[in-house]
């Protein structure tokens, strides 16, 4: 079923969605361009494909779906979703996975601010997100849980992988670097380790998500080494505002 | 009612520039085309537009344009304008009816040189000179509010969706290099005309998303060098700001948007010797005139404009260029619809100015 954005404001066409979908497993909406909250709270094994630049909080609170989008995606994509995958054949703007507790996003390049602020994880559901290039900064600020990886593909030679302020406020979760950071850039609240054979197998399991998605080498990604960033403290801020 | 500074308004907004770099002028539609698409970002309580280029024929006037609440306003700015200036010409402004734009003021158009003789004996230069009227009518006489001043260029704002504000001005019909637009959502009070974006002075004029949370330190700063903020909005302050340290005191467009959104003193700590004196001195020098809190603006200026983040990038602000024309807006999807396929598009940083300047 495929329906056409063309100017639609977001309400229409999240209408127009949700009567595709009663009937429908797989739904395409071309001509996007700036409709916001496109398969917001969307639950089920449903399959969603999105030419253009959704607006923001795409697939928001959304559990279960596939969505696929062929161009770049603006703030918030994947705001709180508990299950299901998003994958980017683009850029992202800035806090893509804000609150993520489940699913995977696989970016094909950048992502703005603050990627994976405070995600969380809890039992089974470890959420993940892969970029292919670099992050802007604050990468996984607050970030309680889950798995952020990031590969600095075309990273112009001058530039760093990501932005200042690293993980600020990181207490939980895992960020899997390719290559290094200067430590400047890293918060003090996180401590940066070589990684082991269980980290190996992590990372080389989404690395076959992207490659497989975006027609990439593996080779060509595994040929430099991956850094673990994990936190020192749950509570970084426990003794913020108390007399020590 | 209540106008803003006597109440607490936390706001939400759009912002969109597109300039072409060949000072070539182009109608108003496609920036009132950009900003319309981000329409849910604003609530209808204030939208606005900045066009330099557009008065040719009288280039070397100041243009002002003045809102009047009442004939008695108008009285009492006329006889401070026609003893101040030599008024070359006059009239209203055109607009037509559109639903949405209600309880219009008078809004009045003066192509306006300053009297040589006043002039002469204020010791002051003509930009100087003009800023003080219009400092002085805005602060002294109750019900007008002049929201434009500067040459060959002008501000258009009402309340209402910046579309609309758009229609009624019809700005389809003016030419010019750069547009700047804004589109407003004051959370906490009626919005009212004089309180809508873009805020100028001379030829800067700001539109502004986000919020300053060192308003009254920004504000107490600026007021020791004579300015008066007395439109009582946030983003007054950021244009008299940048007249400030830009007119005044002589600082490049890219040092003045450093003090404002002056680098953490980690970051100055580790910075190579020359430039952590130079960012010690800005911040020791300028501490009144940092910015804190949410904002992405765009500065319009004679020939160019800066687009510019707070520091932690607490508000989103996208740029593309295709060929001669450069583009900014809150939303990256606002600038394809009006350019779909850009050469180039990528998301302004936290602190780090983009300057954009017509050739030439």
């Amino acid at each position: 079923m495929i329906i056409s954005a063309n100017s639609k404001h977001y309400q229409n066409l999240n209408e127009d969605l949700r009567k595709a979908y009663a009937k429908h497993k797989k739904v395409t909406i071309k001509d996007v361009n700036g409709q916001r909250y496109i398969g917001c709270g969307l639950k089920g094994d449903y399959n969603l494909d999105i030419f253009g630049t959704p607006g923001n909080d795409l697939a928001a609170y959304m559990d279960g779906p596939v969505v696929r989008v062929s161009g770049n995606v603006q703030d918030a994509a994947g705001n709180t979703m508990g299950s299901g995958e998003i994958t980017v054949c683009g850029s992202a703007g800035d806090a893509p996975g804000y609150a993520m507790r489940g699913g995977t996003m696989y970016i094909k390049s950048n992502v703005g601010y603050r990627c994976g602020i405070h995600m969380k994880e809890y039992k089974n559901s470890r959420p993940a997100i892969v970029i292919g290039g670099c992050a802007g900064s604050f990468l996984g600020e607050y970030m309680a849980g889950g798995i952020i990886i990031i590969l600095g593909l075309d990273k112009p030679r001058d530039a760093e992988i990501a932005g200042y302020r690293f993980a600020t406020g990181m207490h939980g979760g895992v960020i899997y670097l390719r290559g290094g950071i200067p430590k400047a850039r890293i918060s003090n609240e996180v401590m940066a380790l070589a990684c082991d054979e269980d980290d190996k197998k992590i990372i080389s399991q989404y690395i076959d998500g992207y490659c497989s998605r975006f027609n990439y080498d593996r080779k060509d990604i595994l040929n430099e080494e991956f850094v673990k960033i994990i936190p020192r403290s749950k509570r970084p801020y426990a003794n913020m505002y108390a007399y020590v | 009612m209540l106008k803003e500074g006597q109440v607490r308004i936390p706001s939400g907004c759009a912002i969109a520039a597109i300039m072409d770099k060949q000072a070539k002028p182009f109608s108003g539609s496609e920036i009132i085309k950009s900003i319309a698409l981000m329409r849910d970002r604003s609530n209808g309580l204030g939208g606005g537009f900045a066009a330099y280029g557009i008065y040719p024929e009288y280039k070397e006037c100041f243009a002002l344009h003045i809102f009047y609440d009442n004939n008695q306003a108008k009285t009492l700015a006329e006889e401070f304008l026609n003893n101040h200036f030599d008024i070359k010409m006059c009239g209203v402004i055109p607009t037509k009816p559109t639903a949405g734009i209600k309880n219009s003021p008078k809004i009045w158009r003066y192509f306006a040189l300053p009297n040589k003789i006043r002039l002469n004996s204020s010791g002051k230069n003509e930009d100087e000179y003009t800023a003080r009227c219009v400092i002085r009518i805005n602060s002294s006489i109750p019900g007008a509010y002049v929201f434009s001043s500067g040459k060959n260029m002008g501000a258009f704002k009402a309340v209402g969706f910046p579309e609309e504000v758009g229609e009624f001005y019809m700005l389809d019909e003016y030419k010019a290099y750069l547009w700047t637009a804004h589109g407003r959502f004051p959370t906490n009070t009626p919005g009212w005309w004089g309180g809508a974006h873009p805020f100028t002075l001379l030829n800067w004029s700001i539109v502004h998303n986000g919020e300053i949370s060192s308003y009254d330190a920004n504000r107490r700063y600026v007021e020791m060098f004579g300015y008066k903020c007395n439109l009582q909005t946030d983003t007054e302050v950021i244009t008299y700001l940048f007249d400030l340290l830009v007119r005044k005191q002589g600082l490049s467009l890219e040092t003045a948007a450093k003090v404002l959104t002056a680098p953490d003193w980690d970051i100055i700590d580790a910075m190579e010797q020359e430039e952590k004196e130079k960012y010690t001195a800005l911040r020791a020098t300028y501490s009144g005139a940092l910015i804190n809190g949410p904002f992405s603006i765009i500065l319009g200026f004679d020939g160019g404009l800066v687009a510019l983040n707070d520091r932690l990038k607490l508000r989103a602000l996208m740029a593309a260029e295709d060929k001669e024309k450069i583009y900014f807006a809150s939303e990256e999807s606002a600038i394809r619809v009006v350019c779909p396929n850009p050469d180039t598009l990528w998301s302004v940083e936290g602190g780090t100015p983009v300057v954009a300047k017509v050739r030439g």
